[in-house]
């Protein structure tokens, strides 16, 4: 990308609070940077190792309530939730890692959906923990001394730099031995397994770096409404995650920024035209037609297109 | 007995993505939609077609049907070559396209469908049965037997068996696989509308009422083994029983996490299903 | 150097026995064929030495060091690594890409090291760089080096494969088909590569069926039928054998 265009993009993301002061719209632009993690997240599994995992939710949930229950009831800082709730979701994705090497495609998914129908049937049901479907209030939001996250602007910048980090993450993972790994499986098993891949451990790593992703993305969101209830484990988040990298572009880098902006941004602005199932009924039909048409996603159909 | 009710509706949906996922190597994410289309289908044609209720019953199945048929030939077929990643997402897709559809169609309250039974439960020796559940579990019995003779005894449903067992010689055979891809998924959202017909009496309609009766549905599938159709069946069967019973020993609550808990199980520890003897339809 | 040892290797296909109890012996730094009819049980052999398939019995071992039951990754790890009867690349990464993944063992990083960006990291990405673009050279692609794997040529397609194995750096290479489909000018330029690959130390044990490219490059040739040995030794000495000719003639008679 031109360098120039590229420093200026940074220059915006940097003082941005300073030119679009409205607290909706700032609003937005930190729900479209947590987005943008759990996309980035998802993309791991989807775009790399080319599983599709339909319970992403699950380990956004996961996060969420891991570092609000530890704020709440032991009282941990946030500094120490977050890595907390990377390291349960990661956990979590660490399980599902295991099952998907013994089942595949079709099973993967169902495997991944009941997973999280479980989870959040537990979050449900599970009153002295985690107050069932009244939630949690009261998440309080981060502090350093001298320095309270509570306000919109101060959130944005922690949220811009999760996301950057969440990027070089996931930068630094593709253009290394593990991400071709990563490709190596989607691209040929067998073939793979010849030269040494072990598909046992590489799928492992990308489900736990992927599941850890999407609970930072969940305790950033949970820190930020200050509040977390069942609905984290909704499958329309799911939903949303998955449009987000396909019409994005799984298997890239930018696709799932994309992705997330754009699904981010784009119900916000139509929110006044179109009420909210009206939305999800283009976005199904947007499915649709996106696997018929795009099938690749934006980015590639752009980098393709200036060809 | 509730478990038998629930059960028998369970094996229809189960019978009918038992064939889609086995035949046509489809995760069908759409198959709930169906159901609540029968539901739907059931209301719209006692309300605004004046038709009986039996009458109603049966149109909704037949529109679920020929609605499965036009999925097939419009989204799926085109796509018949590509990898199952992107079937999957052309469903999720439908599914969502479907269910919002009915929410600004029917509206988010749920309807209620009238049915001309009595209200007074039946005695049948030690146990009480509403007339209306005992109606569901006759005629999704019926239905399941009239799909078991199907697969079993007509030129289609050999046909059917052939292309899943071996998918090129049946081609070569001179099995219209198109056909066969089309009938088959007619066939599964037939019987998914019936479920959807059927429960919707007793349950009340409303859009997404598919979304667990899919879960379910898969649940059933894995239970019994991919394109098994008696594992379908008693996988069914044993889902609605062991739900009732989870219900009442356990907590309510947990009650629709008995269908995730066994797909979960079965797939970590016997893949091919509880009665998958070999992989086969019928 | 190493070995290949063989023992009793059976493989059942439901009820069918593929191999019927194999026993053979590859000398290191010799470049060996498998030969025998279609359905002799040759990719069979190389599935099971290789861990894609189980064998209900029998004893595999390299260098001494058992092979049996170990998973193919595994056994690559140990130094044996095989290409595919069929088309085997990464469809859509570039040949360097291809070949990289090849270099997978040769890496050390590990996953904390990668996403920290450690120095170490870089360093170690530009020297398995350099090392594919070497083994790139070895086999005479460097003018695709960047080029998208499928939309290669056939020919040079199979070039990649062996480039890809070649990466892993193996001591034992055991090629399946390697010149099926190929023109005769590009099966002699991989007669020519086998025999440089048999000179940096690799032992090379091949699967063929073009009885010229066989007979050309093998010091020994191994013949299966029906899931058997039936002859083992120099090309001449195969050639004129009688139940090898008996095999092939019988097989050619079945067929016609």
């Amino acid at each position: 990308m031109n360098r120039a265009l590229a420093a200026l993009a940074a220059l915006a993301l940097l003082t941005l609070p300073f030119w679009l002061a409205s607290a909706y719209h700032l609003h937005v632009v930190i729900m479209a940077g947590i987005f943008t993690i759990l996309a980035l997240s998802l993309n791991v599994l989807l775009g790399y190792t080319g599983q599709l995992s339909l319970g992403h939710a699950a380990f956004f949930g996961i996060g969420a309530y891991t570092s609000s229950l530890l704020a709440l009831k032991l009282e941990w800082s946030f500094w120490l939730g977050l890595p907390a709730a990377a390291v349960a979701a990661g956990l979590a994705g660490w399980a599902i890692g295991r099952l998907a090497l013994k089942l595949r495609g079709a099973y993967f998914v169902l495997v991944t959906i009941s997973f999280a129908g479980v989870i959040s049937l537990v979050s449900v049901n599970w009153m002295e923990l985690t107050n069932g479907p009244l939630g949690l209030p009261g998440v309080p939001a981060p502090e350093l001394p001298g320095l309270s996250f509570r306000t919109k602007p101060a959130y944005y910048y922690l949220v811009l730099l999760a996301a950057a980090g969440a990027y070089l993450v996931c930068h630094r993972l593709v253009h290394s031995r593990v991400g071709r790994a990563f490709l190596a499986l989607r691209e040929n098993e067998a073939l793979a397994e010849s030269v040494g891949v072990d598909p046992t451990r590489t799928l492992v790593v990308a489900a736990v770096v992927s599941a850890a992703l999407a609970g930072v993305a969940g305790s950033l969101y949970a820190h930020y409404t200050r509040f977390v209830s069942p609905e984290v484990f909704l499958f329309s988040y799911t939903v949303t995650m998955v449009i987000m990298v396909v019409a994005g572009g799984k298997g890239t880098l930018a696709g799932p920024v994309v992705g997330a902006v754009l699904f981010t941004v784009l119900p916000e602005a139509l929110r006044e035209a179109m009420p909210w199932q009206w939305q999800m009924l283009a976005y199904g039909v947007l499915l649709v037609l996106l696997v018929f048409f795009l099938p690749r996603g934006i980015v590639p159909a752009l980098q393709a297109w200036r060809r | 007995m509730n478990g038998l009710v629930l059960g028998g509706t369970y094996a229809l949906l189960g019978i009918g993505l038992t064939l889609i996922f086995g035949l046509m190597n489809l995760v069908n994410f759409a198959h709930g939609e169906f159901y609540t289309l029968g539901a739907y289908a059931t209301f719209a044609a006692l309300a605004l077609g004046g038709l009986n209720f039996f009458a109603a019953v049966a149109a909704a199945i037949v529109v679920g049907a020929v609605a499965g048929a036009l999925c097939e030939r419009v989204l799926l077929r085109p796509l018949r070559g590509e990898s199952i990643d992107t079937t999957m997402l052309v469903m999720i897709g439908l599914w969502i396209a479907l269910q919002n559809a009915e929410l600004l169609g029917w509206g988010g309250v749920a309807k209620s469908i009238p049915h001309p039974f009595p209200t007074a439960p039946i005695v049948l020796g030690p146990v009480g049965i509403a007339p209306l559940r005992l109606f569901v579990v006759v005629t999704a019995l019926a239905l399941i037997a009239a799909s078991w003779l199907l697969i079993q005894r007509t030129r289609l449903g050999c046909a059917m068996r052939a292309t899943f067992q071996d998918r090129e010689t049946a081609a070569l055979m001179g099995v219209r696989i198109g056909r066969i891809h089309t009938a088959t998924f007619a066939f599964g959202s037939g019987l998914a509308a019936a479920a959807g017909a059927l429960l919707g009496p007793i349950f009340l309609a409303y859009p997404s009422m598919g979304d667990l009766a899919a879960l379910k549905a898969f649940s059933v599938v894995i239970l019994g083994g991919l394109g098994n159709l008696p594992g379908a069946t008693l996988g069914g069967l044993l889902l609605g029983i062991a739900e009732e019973l989870g219900a009442g020993y356990v907590s309510s609550g947990y009650r629709d996490a008995v269908g995730f808990v066994i797909i979960i199980l079965v797939l970590l520890l016997r893949p091919s299903g509880l009665f998958a003897r070999s992989e086969r339809i019928g | 150097m190493a070995a290949l040892a063989v023992q009793d290797l059976a493989v059942d296909f439901g009820g069918v026995a593929a191999l019927a109890g194999v026993t053979f012996e590859v000398r290191p730094g010799t470049i060996t064929s498998l030969i025998g009819p279609n359905g002799a049980g040759k990719t069979t052999a190389f599935n099971a030495i290789t861990g894609y398939l189980r064998p209900r019995r029998g004893r595999v071992t390299f260098d001494g060091r058992p092979l049996t039951g170990l998973r193919p990754c595994d056994v690559a790890g140990h130094g044996v690594v095989r290409t595919f009867q069929k088309t085997s690349v990464f469809p859509a990464l570039s040949v360097r890409d291809n070949v990289m993944i090849g270099l997978h063992l040769r890496g050390r990083s590990g996953l904390l090291a990668i996403l920290a960006g450690r120095r170490a990291v870089a360093r170690e990405e530009v020297q398995l760089a350099g090392d594919a673009d070497g083994i790139i050279a070895f086999v005479g692609l460097e003018h695709r080096r960047d080029a998208i794997a499928s939309a290669l040529p056939y020919g040079e397609q199979r070039l990649v494969e062996v480039a890809v194995a070649l990466a892993a750096r193996p001591r034992l290479l055991l090629l399946d088909e390697p010149a099926a489909g190929m023109t005769g000018s590009e099966k002699d330029r991989l007669i020519e590569l086998v025999r440089r690959v048999r000179g940096q130390g690799v032992t090379v044990f091949l699967v063929e069926h073009d009885m010229r490219l066989v007979m050309g490059v093998s010091e020994t040739v191994i013949v299966l039928n029906h899931g058997r040995v039936i002859a083992e030794g120099p090309p001449a000495a195969i050639q004129a054998h009688p139940d090898v000719i008996r095999a092939y003639l019988g097989s050619a008679r079945a067929q016609a």
